[in-house]
């Protein structure tokens, strides 16, 4: 072949740029090499960059929508008071607002110019949605009211926004505050100027009244338990009727009658406040003029002070003072207990719940996962059975969650639990201790669930260390637990670690599984008290990721409940950023002290 | 250290050559052998990496393993500690025995054994763990933790690694923030650190600069009498400075073994005369 083949016919060579070392052989022009747009690689760049953005956009997205709605929730809003053309009252605050599209039911009534003027924006008109409260005396939290259904709108400077104990929220203006023995305040300037004060000690008496309710007669009825099944223990030890049985039962009745003393004595302080508590009362009236009372059977009777948690005259108060209350709410969510079927007062015990079980899980997922890699990878004999586990494990990740549900009921609960109580907690028995869904079957559950993704990243981190590391410990004489002991577990541990973080975060947004392996709506106790063994693993406990799904889907109002979903999820996401967080400093660490240069 | 004058001076004229079967020079037989290698043969699955191997290790002298990239010196050193056991699919023929002891007989006690040897491999492999620790690895798997024990081994084997002046005053700092010489020589002074019988080295000095090199070499040969070295290397100046003796293998045999400064001088085979004089083919 000569080059003249080689060459392209459109390269012309010109003989005064022959290359000077081709002596006697005519120049050889080189191949132009092609430089397309796709050759250059852009169009991949752009497209994988795109897929990013796109993924980054719709996270970016839900987090946005998170924050904006959960931050705002909690903002005091102003009251305002409408008229209808119908002549209705409506008091209260806008909570959002839409265009929508008027049926011709809705048009029917409607005069002849509204008539015009739907017709000229094609059919749509735009209304708002007013939460007007007083659910005792409505019947419904919110009511919809249309742009051209408004007669007069202001915002009356007496107008107050009140959270209750019970019933939700309310809007009125206040008519008089009965301080008791007689006296009275009346006037909006004065009882604005009163309330603080007065509130601040109702607040104080309703919080003493709790205490007392929850720890000390809490306590007596708890150890008043604690007798009753000292009985039941000593008449399946020493059989029923037996000496010591009876004498058993004399010295409960003995105990009892102390005890009782006690809880009386309580009691009697209890009602002391309350008699006092009763006669500080807030006369506040709705928009028609009607009373808001206590009790729905009770209309005439105003409510007590220490009814109300919070109260303000909404349209008067500024900035600095929306932001107290603004905070205020924010600590109520956080530190209290929730009230009104959870759409209201705060979510202690489900971020309790939530952290408790996350710290649980991770306990029983780490060794559990990390033993059965080790096995895997540095034990067993790698061949077609070993890859058959492997497999399985990876299918385990894809295994709907509610299955591991139904097997942590059925197995932890029934059989674990039903075994633990018949041996232990024997003077219980019919009412389950263990034999019944808790925190600790619900944590075995989600370490069950999440285990796979331990096992994978395990697996993976153990794989990575050096070949040369192990041969290294070995050829010091080391045996293979020791090499693995004092050289690749440390090694491995970030890898692990990784691990870990991915099985805790998603074990802690999930929901399904333990709903029926230990989360109720509302636990009456946290998982952890006082009582010895302090941490009471069998009781039930709330979760934040049930509580979006109550109160955002089962509960009487879904509307009132929304607010609630934002601040929820994002006090979720917020607990689970902080668990990580920590994981991954916990992480970094450990990577530091085995950075370096290796060559 | 050997010069190029020396060498010539003690050359001796070579043994008159056989044309089959590896040469070994009689200086060799005349040798204490602390490593025996007797007919050994290696498969890696149904591929044979080693054939009919036999190599008499002298006692407190230095031997060094050349020839061509692939000839299976790697797979003979890494032989005679029995790390390549972890190789699945492996098989051996033949025998080697350490002070007399079988290395692959029935009832040997593979972790025992090992711990009669020290070894150094080509790239450092320090643990993840701080630079006491490492030194000391072997005696804390053996439940040494007699602190007084400890810093006397510590301060031994890094002044025999020549690190001791380098690391004396960071001892608790990680091992890895040491430099790729730095860290080859901590491998070196854990591998002496549990007295070995024999110390294995496959390429020490393959990823240092020439100035680490030059170190390790002279620390190889100061370890010379107290310790007996079988060393790997690919540099021919490297086998001439620090070796006794000189193996060289070719496609898994043994072809020559020799003095040193005969077998850079006057070696026996054509093959080894060949490599060393680096008109190999
Ligand atoms: N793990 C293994 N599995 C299969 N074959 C292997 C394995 N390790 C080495 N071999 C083969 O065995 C032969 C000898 O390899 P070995 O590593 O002993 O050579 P070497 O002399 O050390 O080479 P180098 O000087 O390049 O390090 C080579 O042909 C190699 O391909
Ligand atoms: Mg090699």
């Amino acid at each position: 072949m000569t080059t003249d083949a080689l060459r392209e016919p459109d390269t012309p060579v010109t003989s005064g740029t022959a290359l000077p070392e081709t002596a006697g052989k005519p120049a050889r022009a080189r191949r132009k090499r092609p430089l397309s747009l796709a050759g250059r690689g852009e169009p991949y760049v752009w497209g994988t960059g795109a897929g990013l953005a796109i993924g980054v956009l719709m996270i970016v997205g839900l987090l946005a929508l998170v924050l904006y709605n959960g931050f705002l929730t909690f903002w005091p809003k102003r009251v305002v008071k409408i008229t209808t053309t119908d002549g209705k009252s409506i008091l209260g605050e806008v909570t959002r607002d839409e265009t929508f599209r008027v049926t011709p039911e809705m048009l029917e009534p409607l005069s002849d110019e509204v008539k015009a003027s739907i017709r000229r924006s094609h059919g749509f008109a735009h209304r708002r949605l007013i939460k007007q409260g007083n659910y005792d005396l409505y019947g419904d939290d919110f009511v919809w009211v249309a742009d051209y259904a408004v007669a007069t709108e202001e915002y009356p400077r007496d107008a107050w926004t009140l959270e209750r104990r019970e019933w939700g929220a309310a809007f009125g203006s206040p008519s008089k505050l009965i301080v008791g023995e007689g006296r009275t305040v009346e006037g909006a300037r004065e009882i604005a100027r009163e309330f603080p004060a007065l509130h601040g000690a109702a607040i104080a008496r309703y919080d003493e009244i709790r205490d007392l309710e929850k720890s000390e007669i809490g306590d007596v009825n708890y150890r008043t338990e604690e007798a009753r099944l000292e009985i039941r223990r000593v008449a399946l030890r020493a059989g029923e009727g037996s000496a010591a049985h009876r004498a058993a039962i004399e010295t409960f009745e003995a105990r009892e009658g102390e005890l009782r003393a006690e809880y009386d004595a309580v009691q009697r302080k209890i009602d002391e406040i309350r008699v006092t508590d009763e006669t500080v009362r807030f006369e506040i009236r709705d928009v028609n003029g009607t009373l808001i009372p206590q009790k729905p059977s009770d209309p005439d009777t105003p409510m007590a002070l220490s009814h109300v948690v919070r109260a303000f005259p909404a349209n008067e108060i500024g900035f600095g003072e929306r932001l107290r209350i603004y905070l205020s709410r924010w600590l109520e969510f956080m530190i209290d207990e929730p009230r009104e079927a959870n759409t209201e007062g705060g979510v202690f015990p489900a971020i309790f719940g939530t952290f408790m079980m996350t710290v649980l899980m991770s306990l029983a997922v780490a060794p559990f996962g990390v033993i059965a890699a080790l096995y895997l990878r540095e034990y067993a004999r790698q061949g077609p059975l070993v890859s058959a586990v492997r497999v399985a494990v990876n299918n385990l990740a894809g295994v709907p969650s509610i299955v591991f549900g139904v097997f942590g009921l059925g197995f932890f609960c029934y059989v674990v639990g039903a075994r633990i109580d018949e041996l232990f907690y024997a003077e219980r028995l019919p009412s389950p201790t263990f034999g019944t869904g808790g925190i600790l079957w619900a944590s075995l559950t989600l370490a069950l669930l999440t285990v796979p993704v331990v096992i994978v990243s395990t697996e993976e981190a153990l794989s990575a260390v050096p070949r040369s590391m192990r041969e290294g410990s070995y050829a010091c004489g080391a045996s293979r637990w020791q090499t693995i002991w004092r050289i690749v577990l440390p090694k491995a541990t970030p890898g692990i670690m990784t691990g870990l973080i991915l099985a805790m975060a998603r074990g802690a947004g999930e929901v399904a599984p333990l709903m029926i392996t230990g989360v109720v709506k509302l636990a009456p106790e946290l998982p952890f008290d006082l009582h010895a063994p302090f941490f009471h693993l069998n009781r039930s406990f709330m979760h934040l990721g049930f509580h979006i799904y109550d109160v955002g889907f089962q509960s009487r109002n879904s509307e009132a409940g929304k607010p609630m979903v934002f601040t929820t999820t994002l006090l979720l996401i917020g607990l689970i950023a902080l668990l990580n967080l920590a994981a991954i400093h916990l992480r970094n660490t450990l990577r530091k002290r085995y950075k370096g240069s290796e060559v | 250290m050997l010069n190029a004058n020396e060498l010539i001076a003690d050359a001796k004229a070579p043994v008159a050559a056989p044309t089959e079967g590896p040469f070994v020079h009689p200086d060799i037989l005349a040798e204490d052998p602390v490593l025996e290698i007797d007919r050994f043969d290696f498969w890696y699955g149904e591929k044979q990496a080693l054939f009919d191997v036999s190599l008499n290790v002298p006692r407190g002298k230095v031997s060094a393993l050349i020839g061509p990239s692939g000839c299976g010196k790697s797979t003979l050193l890494r032989s005679v500690n029995r790390i390549n056991d972890l190789i699945d699919g492996i098989r051996i023929g033949g025998a080697m025995r350490l002070n007399g002891d079988s290395i692959y007989g029935k009832h040997v006690d593979v972790i025992e054994l090992r711990k009669r040897m020290g070894m150094v491999f080509q790239k450092p492999n320090p643990f993840p763990m701080s630079i006491y620790e490492n030194v000391i690895y072997s005696l804390r798997i053996d439940g040494e933790s007699r602190r007084g024990v400890l810093d006397e081994v510590v301060e031994r084997s890094l002044r025999s690694a020549a690190l001791w002046d380098e690391v004396k005053e960071r001892l608790d700092a990680s091992a890895l923030e040491l430099s790729g010489g730095q860290q080859q020589r901590l491998c070196i002074a854990r591998a002496i650190a549990a007295d070995p019988e024999v110390l294995l080295m496959d390429e020490p000095c393959s990823a240092l600069d020439p100035i680490a090199t030059a170190k390790i070499e002279e620390l190889i040969f100061s370890l010379r009498g107290e310790y007996t070295v079988l060393i790997v290397t690919h540099n021919m100046q490297q086998a001439a400075r620090v070796s006794d003796y000189t193996a060289f293998m070719y496609l898994g045999n043994l072809i020559e073994v020799s003095p040193t400064n005969v077998m850079f001088l006057k070696p026996a085979r054509r093959q080894s005369e060949e490599y060393v004089t680096g008109r190999f083919g």
